[in-house]
């Protein structure tokens, strides 16, 4: 597998003060239930992002809590009402010690 | 007497018509386009659901993107001997841009087909000192999704090259030979019993048109190779090698096929 | 059966809140009793204002868009603060629980879900008032043609 991990981040440009726009976060992962059975029949263990988080302007302005019956390569959305240019940080925290971090801008004429 | 012959000439009249009525019904006839409104050829896209449709075409929710992102990285990326694709190919690969609707071609060199994949591959070997991959190795398959992203919209060509016909009709062959457990050949499904369903699902014509496709069912970015691979296991045959002629012979066939049709880029699949 | 009539909208008041319409299976007791413990002691669950979006036929239960939308003005005296999704049949219910703030400006979520089987799957909002409102979908999950194996 590629060591980097992959994340593809949305959000819109050309955004106006008041907007309210959709971020979009898709994150390479397997997503490893814990109930798939390997060849030989035994469990696969479970290995799954297991929180997702944004904050502005260190702020926070949206998570989930995410369980093993979200897709593999999870993606969100979520709106925000844009007020001001700011920084976006996006976080993934799961299981064995799984943590990746991404880090865009939000413009706002 | 001559009622009773009038009748059965009835009977077989009527007949033959209810046989043309049933195979008209069934799957559309394949082969090239022979004339305006005679191509009843199908990509797997049309058959897909709206939900699935709209996740393929948005490219900010469409999971292949990740792959097509990490191509465009890799393109740019120096190998250990400081060399890249971009280096020979130009940063933004514009020479290259067609290269996923005119593959495979006729390589001299080893006088066989070259798939895309196998060109990349052999590419990475050769020129950047990289290991051998296979066309589902994690960088070929990636640098893959990102040509087919910009082929994306190009016609699937037909390349005239003579020497391809014969592993054209070898491929066809292959499409028309009986396999497996399940004794079924591929034109069975895909080509007489397209748009009917199996287990629920419909069944595609199975046109290349979206390589290498995200598929639900294996969560993951996978090549052609690994789905024609997927079929004849899904029959019980045992699956040909990659690099086999078989392999190769079908591919090429596969193309030829869906010539025309236009690359969807990264395709999602159920 | 047509698809459309495999949609199951939980629809009337309070008392109606696991209710189920004409000729259709109930919400199985292990789901109910999952989403009440999500809910707390707050009143059953309400029909209403929040609105589930998904396939009613899929084609593969491994990625299942959806989406969720509730009607919220978002200000601080009147926003959601967590909208939660359960399955029915999976080997676990809990699928996902998001967490908003005034600053969403809209209630609205979207992510691909993974179903096991057909089944029910119920989208519900907690209000900053307190007050819980849900919706349930019935899904039919096909699967691919060709089982690889």
């Amino acid at each position: 597998m590629a060591t980097a991990v992959r994340a593809l981040i949305h959000v819109p440009r050309q955004v106006r003060r008041g907007d309210v726009v959709e971020i979009r976060a898709t994150i390479a992962h397997v997503m490893e239930t814990g109930h798939r059975p390997d060849s030989e029949g035994s469990r696969v263990p479970r290995d799954i992002v297991t929180r997702f988080e944004c904050q502005l302007d260190g702020t926070p302005v949206f998570a989930a809590d995410v369980y093993p019956a979200v897709a593999a390569n999870p993606y969100f959305a979520f709106a925000l009402r844009a007020e001001r240019s700011g920084t976006l940080v996006l976080t993934w925290e799961g299981d064995r010690g799984f943590r990746h971090r991404e880090t865009t801008a939000l413009e706002v004429t | 007497m001559t009622r009773r012959a009038g009748a059965a000439g009835a009977a077989a009249l009527l007949a033959g018509v209810l046989a043309a009525c049933s195979l008209a019904g069934s799957a559309p006839a394949l082969g090239p386009a022979t004339g305006v409104g005679a191509d009843t050829r199908r990509s797997g896209f049309d058959d897909m659901s709206a939900a699935l449709q709209a996740l393929q075409r948005d490219d900010t929710q469409n999971p292949g993107m990740l792959w097509v992102h990490e191509g465009q990285a890799l393109w740019a990326r120096r190998a250990g001997n400081g060399r890249s694709c971009a280096g020979c190919h130009g940063a933004d690969g514009d020479s290259v841009a067609s290269a996923a609707a005119r593959h495979p071609v006729f390589d001299a060199e080893t006088r066989r087909p070259l798939t895309l994949a196998g060109r990349i591959d052999r590419c990475r070997q050769r020129h950047l000192g990289l290991p051998e991959e296979g066309a589902d190795g994690a960088e070929v398959l990636a640098l893959s999704a990102w040509l087919a992203h910009r082929a994306r919209g190009l016609p699937i060509e037909a390349p005239d090259d003579a020497r391809l016909a014969p592993w054209r009709e070898r491929g066809e062959t292959l499409w028309r030979r009986r396999m497996g457990q399940l004794d079924l050949a591929c034109h069975l499904c895909h080509d007489e019993r397209a748009g009917e369903r199996l287990g629920g699902a419909v069944i595609p014509q199975g046109h290349p048109t979206g390589y290498p496709t995200y598929r639900l069912e294996w969560q993951s970015l996978g090549s052609l190779q690994r789905r024609i691979r997927g079929c004849i296991v899904g029959v019980r045959a045992e699956p040909f090698a990659a690099d086999a002629d078989e392999s190769l012979a079908l591919e090429v066939w596969m193309r030829r096929r869906a010539a025309g049709m236009t690359i969807e880029g990264v395709a999602v699949r159920p | 059966m047509t698809l459309r009539r495999r949609t199951l909208v939980l629809a009337g008041g309070a008392g109606l809140a696991f209710g189920v319409g004409p000729a259709r299976a109930a919400l199985s007791p292990a789901l109910v009793e999952a989403v009440q413990g999500w809910a707390g002691s707050a009143a059953p669950p309400r029909a209403g204002r929040v609105r589930l979006e998904i396939a009613p036929l899929v084609e593969n239960g491994n990625a299942v868009p959806i989406s969720i939308k509730v009607e919220s003005p978002m200000t601080a005296a009147d926003h959601v603060r967590e909208i939660a999704v359960f399955t029915e049949k999976n080997p676990q219910l809990d699928v996902v629980r998001f967490h908003l703030v005034p600053a969403n400006g809209r209630a609205e979520v979207a992510t691909r879900i993974r179903l096991a089987t057909s089944q029910h799957v119920v989208a519900l909002a907690r209000l900053s008032d307190g007050s819980v409102w849900q919706h349930a979908v019935d899904v039919l999950v096909t699967l691919a043609a060709c089982i690889e194996g």
